[in-house]
């Protein structure tokens, strides 16, 4: 059945239709055996990248399903190399070349720090405009949502970086693991006051947030206590860093060495006061009661099918994806990858009620933007043009309200997390005009920096499509590429000869066009003519409402 | 409501007041002439204006509001961060609290009497969670309810029940709120959908192109384009009522500079003098969650803390002036409120912990100035665990500004905010006098879905207005939840239709009937009373 088919079925007259918004799925995780086809390995592209540019859909639509999550899940690229000195016309470093990277200098300025700051917020949007045919990059993003620190509260570079490095290494492998790495990383042991939680004055920051954000989560059954909270923090004291090296370490002094009891929702555990260097074992001890709980993996579960699915989970959902996800992620200790992929190669992933219904981040707008229109940007190793170009990008997603490396707080961003509005927070009256602008922006004028421009370039996205010369086929491609709604021949019939046609009704005025352009493309008058219109088409379609769905 | 329309509508005190119901007090009708004939000569058709500002973080009431009277339990609970005694600015008149010395602009305020301090303002059992506690604050739910709606959005609804359908209209050419900053709060999520609208800047509003192409698809890809049409349509049609409002005013009293607070608030008395019937504006700012170095070990009254509370006294005062400057004063009021206080002992990284009640302020021309409540009681040896217990329940704050600043009659507070709740003398109550009723708000714009009788004992006749295709009429409960499909059908005809509800056994409180009919949807409250 196709999605059209498949969507009308059943609503014969008078036949009652579920209700918007609870119509969801029976579908669970057994694997998907309907069609490949574009439409499928556009869906899959759209949620575990940053936008489904035609080459990517191109690609994976001529392997299998299993073969495109396969490798979709095990990225084969190295590391991307590190943020490098991009500042040094506002302000000499003392200790890194331009160009070099400033990650291994602990130099703590503060001037100093606020242009590494800088530096790293561009080179991470550059990291996700140049990601690899993988999901690493999005799921970075992810676990830095899901932990939630900003920059602007560890301020030391080296921290930040630091911490983005180990969410990019972690964030397909043990989630158990990541927790701990977290647990002791010095940018989180600075954002959540861990480094001065000591026995005598406890700070109960991080240890109330591994509890309700990092792990349990909140809701019905999760019942721990404020006093189990403080004994978390007792547990967690003692992590140091050593202003001199930063580097982490335990100081047993520091500790709180008296054995520790829990609340009867953690079964009444005690874990028993270590001294000395063993006090740092009690972490562990700690983390691996919060993974003895069944809470965790549902609500993991439940935030990365917030992530990549849809923010709505009913009853349905709960038990027919989200529980035997747990079961997976407990019976595989809590390793990130076998559930990512029961989970996207799942009947439920591919169902089309879970098509095109995400609205996409400021993120996933912006980058996704860039990438479907396979945008140029100056090459890294132009690190000043490159940079420059990234901050613009950059900004354009905190204008609406993504800010990358500073969510709004240890929260993250609300469209994660904020019953009952969810995503559509990410749109208000305030942003979807600025996404709007954007868009514009980038189809008209580009942003230009230092002699380079980048804009996109119409006729070279298209020059990409099957048959440009029909407008028929060219804006039902173009739509392929950008579009998860829909659209109907009517509307296609209505853009096409509104825009492509300048309201004439035969389709050779585009195909001459086009073809005119074509046998003579030095000729600015025949340039002008098809890329006015074709800026025209790609700026309306990003316009509508329609293309703020992933 | 406006005033002309109020003032028109409430002659004969037999014909409006509305039928009795137990247990509530119904304000008798005053014909005070004197007043109404002030009255009668509005300059303005606009009504009351009131200004939410939100401390994101959870603010420390106690550096903030200090009790002086007990100055040596505040200062032995929490030493390394008290302010000491001499720096505390000293309030008019009232010797037994005083404001953090940052805060000039308030103290100035207060003794000029326009300032109202609420101390302790809080809930039963608490919560220390950051979103979980600000979720309690914004919807005006008890510690133990998860609403999903906001307050000031149920309060909407209920002056502008048929939102957004038919909106803006001649009656409502605003919006209904407006938040600075880009991310809408759940303060303002009506039952429908969010009340408000949220700009960063008045005059950088973009035109877009809006032809809807396709009717959306029944399912959630087509439930979140139409959310995201809807949005897109209002950016249309509010924005050139904005960008006229704010260009009206050429000028304004002078605001501090870099202050975040401060610019936002400005947006809002412009908007207000240049004329928008907005009710509500929220603006905010963020950094109060002090776990450590609130303040300098050298000098407690400088700081990270400081800062913060001369950020929200500067802006406050500035913004309070501005509003003077414009003539406005008469119709804004504000409001301050952050997630919870902190806790009364300090830890020793110099900060506070997340705590449980804290003061909140009631600013401008008609806040009935004084300090309301006494001084939080601070137990002798405070220990880490010691919360300041709430004097007033964070509720009674909204139902007093909903009764004595808006207007609203005491079933619609109980259908607001779910309870019957203690009004305070903190806000003046004299442009109230009466009963109102036929508000002109009541039928603007599309009214596609009411109920009679409301409040009701047992039964309700819903009647709805659909345009034909598919129709869904459904009770929804203050917690959001389904209680029962009235009506789930494809229709051939338009037209207008009635349905019984029969809440049977369900308890007394507050209950939704909501209408969908294809893209449009519509919410009634509805009062359930024994």
């Amino acid at each position: 059945m196709d999605r059209r088919a498949f969507l009308t079925a059943g609503r014969t007259k008078n036949a009652p239709i579920p209700a918007a918004p609870e119509f969801r799925t029976e579908s669970g995780l057994n694997e998907y055996q309907g069609a490949w086809t574009r439409n499928e390995a556009q869906h899959l592209l759209k949620r575990l990248m940053f936008g489904s540019a035609k080459q990517d859909i191109d690609y994976f639509s001529s392997r299998t399903m299993q073969q495109a999550v396969d490798e979709l899940l095990n990225p084969a690229s190295q590391f991307p190399a590190p943020p490098v000195n991009d500042y040094t016309e506002d302000m000499a470093d003392p200790v890194v070349a331009p160009g070099a990277t400033w990650i291994n200098d602990p130099t703590d300025n503060n001037e100093l720090n606020e242009f590494r700051q800088e530096s790293f917020k561009k080179w991470w949007a550059g990291v996700m405009l140049n990601q690899d045919r993988s999901i690493r990059e999005k799921l970075t993003l992810m676990w830095a949502d899901h932990f939630g620190t900003e920059t602007n509260t560890i301020r030391n570079a080296h921290f930040i970086y630091k911490h983005n490095d180990l969410l990019r290494k972690d964030c397909l492998g043990n989630f158990r693991k990541m927790v701990k790495d977290v647990t002791i990383d010095p940018g989180m042991l600075i954002y959540l006051n861990g480094y001065l939680n000591e026995a005598t004055a406890p700070d109960e920051n991080y240890a109330r947030e591994l509890m309700e954000l990092y792990t349990l989560g909140k809701g019905p059954t999760v019942a721990y206590t404020e006093p189990d909270v403080r004994t978390a923090a007792s547990v967690l004291t003692g992590w140091r860093i050593n202003p001199d090296t930063l580097e982490v370490y335990f100081d047993p002094a520091k500790h709180d060495i008296k054995s520790k009891t829990f609340s009867s929702y953690y079964n009444n555990t005690v874990i028993p006061g270590r001294t000395g260097a063993d006090g740092a074992l009690e972490t562990d001890d700690l983390i691996s009661m919060l993974f003895a709980k069944q809470e965790t993996s549902k609500y993991i579960c439940r935030c990365i099918y917030r992530w990549f699915v849809y923010y709505k989970i009913d009853a349905a959902a709960e038990a027919n994806v989200i529980v035997p996800l747990s079961i997976i992620f407990r019976s595989n200790n809590y390793e990130i990858k076998p559930v990512l992929e029961a989970l996207f190669k799942s009947e439920h992933f591919f169902d089309v009620l879970n098509q095109g219904c995400l609205i996409k981040s400021p993120v996933d707008h912006v980058i996704g933007c860039m990438r479907e229109f396979n945008v140029v940007f100056p090459a890294v190793a132009d690190y000043t043009d490159a940079y420059g170009m990234w901050s613009f990008i950059r900004s354009f997603m905190q204008a609406m309200g993504q800010n990358i490396g500073d969510p709004p707080d240890v929260s993250g961003w609300p469209a994660y997390y904020q019953e009952p509005a969810y995503h559509e927070m990410w749109i208000t009256h305030d942003t979807l005009p600025k996404r709007n602008q954007f868009t514009d922006l980038m189809t008209w004028n580009g942003h230009t920096r230092n002699e380079k421009t980048i804009i996109i370039d119409v006729i070279a996205f298209t020059k990409t499509l099957s048959n440009p010369g029909d407008p028929n086929r060219l804006v039902a491609d173009a739509l392929g590429v950008m579009y998860r709604v829909p659209v109907s021949d009517t509307a296609i019939q209505s853009i096409k000869q509104s825009i492509l046609l300048s309201g004439q009704t035969q389709d050779y005025y585009w195909t001459n066009a086009w073809n005119g352009y074509l046998s003579d493309p030095g000729n600015m008058q025949a340039q002008t003519i098809i890329s006015n219109r074709l800026k025209s088409l790609y700026q309306y379609l990003m316009n509508l409402s329609e293309y703020q769905l992933s | 409501m406006r005033r002309r329309d109020f003032l028109r509508n409430s002659l004969p005190a037999a014909a409006v007041l509305p039928a009795v119901v137990d247990g509530y007090s119904i304000k008798a009708f005053a014909a005070d002439s004197p007043l109404l004939q002030a009255l009668m000569n509005p300059t303005t058709e606009t009504d009351h204006v009131l200004v939410i500002v939100q401390l994101s973080g959870g603010n420390d009431g106690l550096n903030m509001v200090i009790p002086v009277s007990n100055y040596s339990g505040y200062y032995s609970a929490r030493s390394n961060v008290a302010i000491a005694e001499s720096k505390i600015l000293k309030l008019e008149g009232y010797d037994k609290t005083g404001l953090h010395p940052a805060m000039t602009g308030l103290q100035r305020m207060y003794n000029d009497g326009k300032l109202n301090i609420v101390q302790a303002v809080g809930y039963p059992t608490p919560n220390f969670s950051h979103f979980r506690a600000t979720d309690i604050w914004m919807s005006g739910s008890a510690s133990d309810e998860v609403v999903s709606t906001g307050w000031a959005g149920r309060y909407l609804n209920t002056e502008y029940p048929n939102y957004p359908e038919g909106y803006p209209n001649e009656t409502m050419p605003d919006p209904l709120a407006i938040q600075i900053g880009s991310i809408t709060s759940l303060a303002l999520q009506g039952p429908a959908m969010n009340m408000a609208m949220g700009i960063t800047n008045p005059t950088s509003f973009y035109n877009l192109i809006n032809n809807v192409v396709d009717p959306a698809p029944d399912n959630p890809m087509g439930y979140e384009l139409t959310y995201i049409r809807t949005i897109a349509k209002q950016t249309n049609k509010f924005a050139e009522r904005i960008i006229a409002a704010a260009g009206k005013v050429p000028q304004q009293a002078a605001y501090p500079q870099d202050n975040y607070l401060a610019d936002q608030l400005k947006i809002v008395a412009r908007l207000i003098k240049g004329g928008l019937k907005t009710r509500i504006y929220m603006v905010g700012m963020g950094g109060f969650d002090t776990h450590s170095s609130q303040a300098e070990s050298s000098d407690t009254s400088i700081g990270t803390h400081a800062n913060l509370l001369k950020t929200l006294s500067d802006a406050i005062k500035a913004f309070t002036d501005d509003c003077q400057f414009l003539g406005v004063q008469d119709r804004v009021m504000g409001l301050t409120f952050s997630e919870f206080g902190r806790r009364i002992k300090s830890n020793s990284s110099m900060g506070t912990d997340h705590g449980a009640a804290a003061p909140m302020f009631i600013f401008g021309k008609q806040a009935i100035p004084g300090v309301t409540g006494n001084n939080p009681s601070i137990p002798t040896g405070a220990s880490v665990q010691d919360n300041i217990p709430f004097q007033y329940d964070f509720r009674s704050v909204y139902a007093t500004i909903l009764e004595k600043w808006f207007c609203v009659p005491a079933s619609t507070i109980e259908t607001v905010l779910f309870r019957n709740f203690q009004s305070l003398n903190i806000v003046s109550d004299a442009t109230c006098k009466g009963t109102p009723v036929n508000d002109p708000n009541q039928t603007a714009g599309e009214q596609l879905v009411t109920n009679y009788p409301n409040p009701f004992t047992t039964t309700t006749t819903i009647q709805y207005k659909t345009q034909g295709g598919h129709t869904l009429v459904q009770i929804i409960d203050m917690l959001g939840r389904v209680i029962k499909t009235l009506v789930d059908a494809d229709l051939r005809t338009t037209g207008t239709f009635t349905v019984t509800f029969d809440s049977g056994a369900l308890p007394a409180g507050v209950y939704y009937a909501r209408l969908q009919n294809e893209a449009k949807q519509q919410v009634r409250p509805m009062l359930k009373v024994r």
